[in-house]
């Protein structure tokens, strides 16, 4: 296991090199001059010269590329073009925001996948499954940011149960949170179910039922935990996705985090907050993963990933 | 003689039955699954709508109309007006060319680029899939939609780059699906047999293997292209898209934002517009792989 985990965490280098290394060419593919790009449409020849200068930017690209992950594995992006702050304390103060919304929604979708999943499974064929898994399509269709519209226009707005946007308080924190987790619902709902149908089909699950152990005990202690291995996968992915959805919840409620930042300064030109935004939301998906592959070894330790 | 060609010829013929036979199959188990067929019929509906849907609708779906500005729905606009007075039901149907031709287009350039990429990667192996494959995981750490924004935001906004980002984010989609398969059809004993009948990689490639692999490629090409909407749709809503006054849906919503508190039915036309579209390509895509997939047939 630890020897797995080690090796697992080798293959993830090469991923986060081609990460940064994307997000550094970023700037340099945007039409234009970087150097212009960064002291601002409205700077003269001279500023753009000492910006050029003082960046670096006159270096050959696998040097600049050096620098910045150099810089950046000591916790400097760079600044922002609109507000000059250091790139770092931008994000630092959003990160946990979106880390927050799309924790909170990852649980929400496990919560309800879960049970939708199992009843579905259960009761194969029955109206109530055919129910759940009609909605879990379109739960599956659904535009986040159209649902956060919705949601907004009636629990806020005509029943004046719940605040319009923000973030912080108990209140504020549930329809973002049902925005963003829906689809990542819909999503294990259907895992869950086709999963634990595979499974129940298995020898292993007839001979408990032959020996006469209890079905409920045969649903829960035999079938999920064996249908629940592919869903901590999806789980994972899920994660990754709800990071990137984030930017349109974040934009409909006006929730200060990563996303709305990440769009913001994409309106603004504010590269290289752009780029760390990104760079910071990869990296962690890349960490997510990796702790997804641990858990699913740990969880699994029939198949072997070498 | 004359009956030795005759024979051939239905020899030959037995030959191809399989896969026409296959295709029967298929076709079969798709025409019973009810939700699939609404969701193919709705597919088909919708095209007939993208191309004569613009002839059909009398209004001009870019003209402001003043006089009529934040009508709610009636006999007259049937989905109302938004905040220039234009008609929500005539800039929706003009606004499905657009949606499906962004979809359509964006998962098939990213499907042949992934088709091609998988293929030389399960084929040949090695350090060339080395150097592929670890291209695509570094594509795919870019979480969910954040790939295609990177993309739009250094090309700038507009439908055609929304087309290219969403290609490149679906790439490694479909580069992974197919390298997998074609490991597993490139080990099969009739590969070999070609091979030592000395069939060029070329030729064992696009005739025996792509065939081969078919069933995952096009279930993950009708369930990307719901993703394409979705993600494209977002795109516009967040002004990196499509822009106005183009009837694009995702834009219609970003437009109508501001006035949707008090006129909700700006906001509501257009989003069930691409709920109805993303589900009927659901719909036909679980339907599909259903009917190609016997093993996950219930």
């Amino acid at each position: 296991m630890f020897i797995y985990t080690v090796r697992r965490l080798i293959q993830t280098i090469p991923v986060m090199i081609g990460v940064t290394l994307v997000v550094f060419l970023m700037m340099h593919l945007i039409p234009g001059d970087p150097a212009q790009i960064i002291a601002g449409e409205s700077a003269n020849e001279q500023q753009v010269e000492q910006t050029r200068e003082r960046l670096g930017l006159n270096d050959p690209l696998p040097v600049q590329y050096g620098t910045f992950v150099g810089n950046a594995v000591t916790g400097d992006l760079g600044n922002s073009i609109r507000s000059g702050r250091a790139v770092t304390d931008e994000i630092g103060a959003r990160f946990w925001v979106t880390v927050e919304l799309a924790f909170y929604s990852t649980l929400l979708s496990i919560f309800i996948g879960l049970i939708a999943g199992i009843v579905s499974a259960t009761r194969r064929n029955s109206p109530l499954d055919m129910i759940i898994m009609i909605t879990a399509l379109f739960g599956l269709s659904m535009p986040n940011f159209w649902l956060g519209l919705m949601l907004i226009q009636y629990f806020a707005l005509n029943i004046e149960w719940l605040p319009v946007s923000g973030w912080g308080t108990p209140q504020s924190i549930i329809l973002p949170v049902i925005t963003l987790g829906t689809a990542g619902a819909a999503i294990i709902a259907r895992m869950t179910r086709s999963s634990m149908l595979e499974v129940i089909h298995q020898d292993y699950i007839r001979t408990a039922r032959a020996k006469g152990v209890k079905e409920r005990y045969v649903v829960y202690k035999h079938a999920l935990r064996n249908a629940l291995i592919p869903v901590v996968t999806v789980v994972g992915l899920q994660f990754g996705v709800l990071l990137g959805g984030a930017v349109l919840t974040e934009t409909v409620f006006a929730i200060n985090g990563l996303g709305r930042l990440v769009v913001e300064a994409i309106g603004q030109r504010d590269f290289p907050i752009v780029q760390g935004a990104v760079l910071i939301l990869a990296l962690m998906f890349v960490f997510v993963n990796f702790i997804v592959d641990i858990s699913y070894r740990f969880l699994n330790k029939r198949i072997d990933l070498d | 003689m004359a009956e030795t060609t005759v024979n051939v010829s239905t020899e030959e013929k037995k030959r191809v039955n399989p896969q026409m036979e296959n295709f029967k199959n298929v076709w079969r188990k798709l025409r019973q699954n009810y939700l699939a067929m609404a969701g193919g019929i709705l597919i088909v509906l919708f095209m007939i709508i993208a191309i004569i849907g613009p002839w059909i609708t009398t209004g001009d779906p870019l003209a402001p109309n003043v006089a009529d500005r934040l009508e709610g729905p009636s006999s007259q606009y049937w989905f109302g007006t938004d905040h220039h007075g234009r008609d929500i039901f005539t800039r929706i149907i003009h606004g499905m060319s657009i949606t499906l031709y962004i979809g359509f287009l964006s998962v098939f350039v990213g499907m042949i680029f992934g088709v091609v990429f998988g293929i030389v990667s399960g084929y040949y192996g090695g350090r060339i899939d080395a150097v592929i494959m670890r291209t695509m995981d570094v594509l795919l750490a870019f979480p969910g939609i954040l790939l295609a924004l990177g993309i739009v935001a250094v090309l700038g906004g507009s439908i055609n780059n929304v087309i290219i980002a969403i290609s490149i984010f679906s790439i490694p989609v479909f580069a992974r699906i197919v390298r997998g398969s074609t490991l597993s059809v490139r080990k099969l004993e009739y590969v070999d047999a070609v091979r030592a009948l000395g069939a060029s990689d070329f030729r064992i490639i696009f005739r025996h293997i792509l065939p081969n692999i078919m069933s995952p490629i096009i279930v993950q090409a009708t369930l990307r292209i719901a993703t394409a909407v979705l993600t494209a749709s977002g795109l516009s809503f967040l002004g990196l898209g499509a822009q106005p006054p183009t009837p694009e849906w995702g834009a219609m919503l970003a437009a109508g934002r501001n006035y949707m508190w008090e006129h909700p039915h700006i906001a509501l036309f257009p989003g069930l517009a691409i709920v109805l579209v993303v589900l009927a390509f659901n719909l036909f895509g679980d339907g599909v792989r259903d009917a190609l997939d016997p093993k996950l047939k219930s």
